[in-house]
């Protein structure tokens, strides 16, 4: 993301609504400027900001007699002015930042808007989790911290060596280059995301050991974890196995997210089947 | 997307927020999913929801592309429910928050009784979620827990700025601008309500949920947690 300076009249609008806080107003050429190294890509400030078309040197003008007298400016504080803000085409490698943190630019890998992935949110059809297995959703970065991929990948080498499967229809197992030992593409090391998922999953009987070694590769990560854990239900709909370890291992579980098993599959048989074969 | 397990808060804090939503699983049921998906969301019309979206293009407060001057002085904040079924063109997630726990569950009745084939869940406080399916008399297929955030867990803001920014779960809020609407709510130069819709605007699938925000930034006004 640019800003334009021709149009931009550094009403400060824009540094407030960055969730990485990269926009900052220079105090060289006066004009918001995009720290680009911390940029994710995220287009919250394009999208998220009502757009005037005010003419530019008009609004500094105004500005400028306002802060003489030392009258307070009050404008919306969601809105840019003059409609400063240039998307640039992003090529690869950076363009796999927007992937990971603009929620509107749905995966090629998996179809979804944003980041992540069906999860259990879609369990009812896809059987993605068993009885008796585990699902671990792993995010890295959320809420408004960011994370650069050689982090991620410390995770990922953990798992892998531990000889958990990654979810094959998740994003960030598309970018690895050896699944087997969880190595992501060597490119994109240094580019820095709002947030990504890394799902796993296995038998209950391991959870505790997941936990446990996540917990310990976090101490080495320079951003936040946020752990999801995803469980099939018995038959009456109760959790029997899940919940009684994760409350042992001092979790309150506060809150989650249910599936609760009206899907149907619906799609042509043979494109079910395509799918399946896809996944194997 | 995890996009509302995550959202900061003890269970208590929930008893206003449940998000109920429906997806189409990629080469499972996403053929023809499109009307079933607005009727699942016309479906919740009746039942109040304090939102609606879609994860392609939002809530039901949205930014303009070309604001005239004259607006600062009556933007209008009622939400656009309308705009948001007409809007879906494609398979996408799509959700209604609830602020009441009987609208939830009644709703929950009733997208059972459409029979849509859609994948439903309800995110909420386990309890909330659980009395939803036992109202409408459904055993739960599967549970995804929050176990909430661990790791540098001090980069992380204040807990009233948290709540605020985590019910955008793809992280569209900072929490520079939930800081300053709550400041402005403190200072007078804004309402809640008025607060609230400059930060559901940012929300890109309308999950935000409005109602909730409003009671957070009333409680910080008075008391910084």
């Amino acid at each position: 993301m640019r800003i334009n300076p021709d149009k931009c009249v550094a009403c400060g609008n824009c540094t407030y609504v960055c969730p990485m806080g990269a926009i900052y107003i220079d105090p060289v050429i006066k004009r918001a400027t995009v720290d680009r190294n911390e940029c994710v890509e995220c287009y919250a400030c394009f999208n998220g900001l009502s757009q005037e078309h005010l003419n530019p040197t008009m609004v500094r003008t105004m500005r400028k007699v306002f802060q003489f007298f030392r009258l307070r400016f009050d404008p919306e504080p969601d809105v840019c002015p003059t409609a400063a803000f240039d998307p640039e085409e992003l090529e690869w490698p950076r363009v796999v930042r927007r992937a990971f943190s603009d929620p509107r630019v749905p995966h090629e890998s998996t179809g979804v808007q944003g980041r992540g992935t069906e999860e259990v949110k879609t369990n009812d059809v896809s059987g993605r989790v068993q009885l008796g297995e585990v699902g671990f959703t792993i995010e890295f970065g959320r809420p408004g911290v960011g994370v650069w991929f050689h982090e991620i990948q410390k995770m990922t080498w953990a798992l892998a060596k531990a000889g958990v499967a990654f979810e094959k229809k998740n994003p960030i197992t598309s970018l690895m280059t050896d699944v087997p030992t969880g190595t992501l593409r060597e490119d994109i090391m240094d580019e820095k995301i709002l947030s990504a998922i890394v799902e796993i999953k296995v038998p209950v009987a391991r959870t505790e050991e997941i936990i446990q070694l996540v917990r310990e590769v976090e101490k080495q990560i320079d951003t936040v974890v946020a752990l999801g854990v995803g469980t099939r239900c018995d038959a009456d709909g109760e959790d029997r196995l899940v919940a009684p370890i994760l409350e042992r291992l001092g979790y309150n579980l506060e809150r989650a997210k249910t599936n609760i098993g009206l899907g149907k599959i619906s799609n042509p048989v043979e494109e079910v089947r395509k799918q399946e074969t896809v996944l194997r | 997307m995890t996009n509302t397990l995550h959202r900061f808060g003890d269970a208590e804090s929930f008893y206003d927020d449940y998000v109920v939503f429906a997806i189409p699983s990629r080469g499972k049921n996403d053929k023809g999913s499109v009307p079933k998906l607005k009727q699942f969301l016309e479906l919740a019309l009746p039942f109040n929801p304090v939102n609606l979206g879609d994860a392609i293009h939002g809530g039901a407060l949205r930014p303009s592309r070309n604001m005239k001057p004259t607006s600062h002085w009556k933007r209008d904040m009622t939400p656009d429910f309308r705009a948001v079924i007409d809007g879906i063109d494609a398979p996408t997630t799509v959700a209604a928050v609830f602020d009441k726990r009987v609208a939830a569950e009644d709703f929950v009745k009733t997208v059972k009784q459409a029979d849509l084939g859609l994948c439903i869940n309800v995110s909420t406080s386990i309890d909330g979620a659980e009395q939803c399916c036992h109202a409408a008399g459904i055993p739960r297929h599967s549970v995804g827990y929050s176990l909430g955030f661990e790791g540098k867990t001090e980069k992380l803001p204040n807990t009233q700025v948290l709540m605020l920014t985590t019910m955008c779960g793809h992280g569209m809020i900072s929490s520079s601008l939930a800081k300053k609407m709550i400041d402005w709510v403190k200072e007078g130069r804004r309402t809640p309500d008025q607060a609230v819709t400059y930060m559901a605007r940012f929300c890109s699938c309308g999950v935000y949920n409005p109602s909730r925000a409003k009671r957070i930034l009333e409680d910080a006004r008075s008391k910084m947690k």
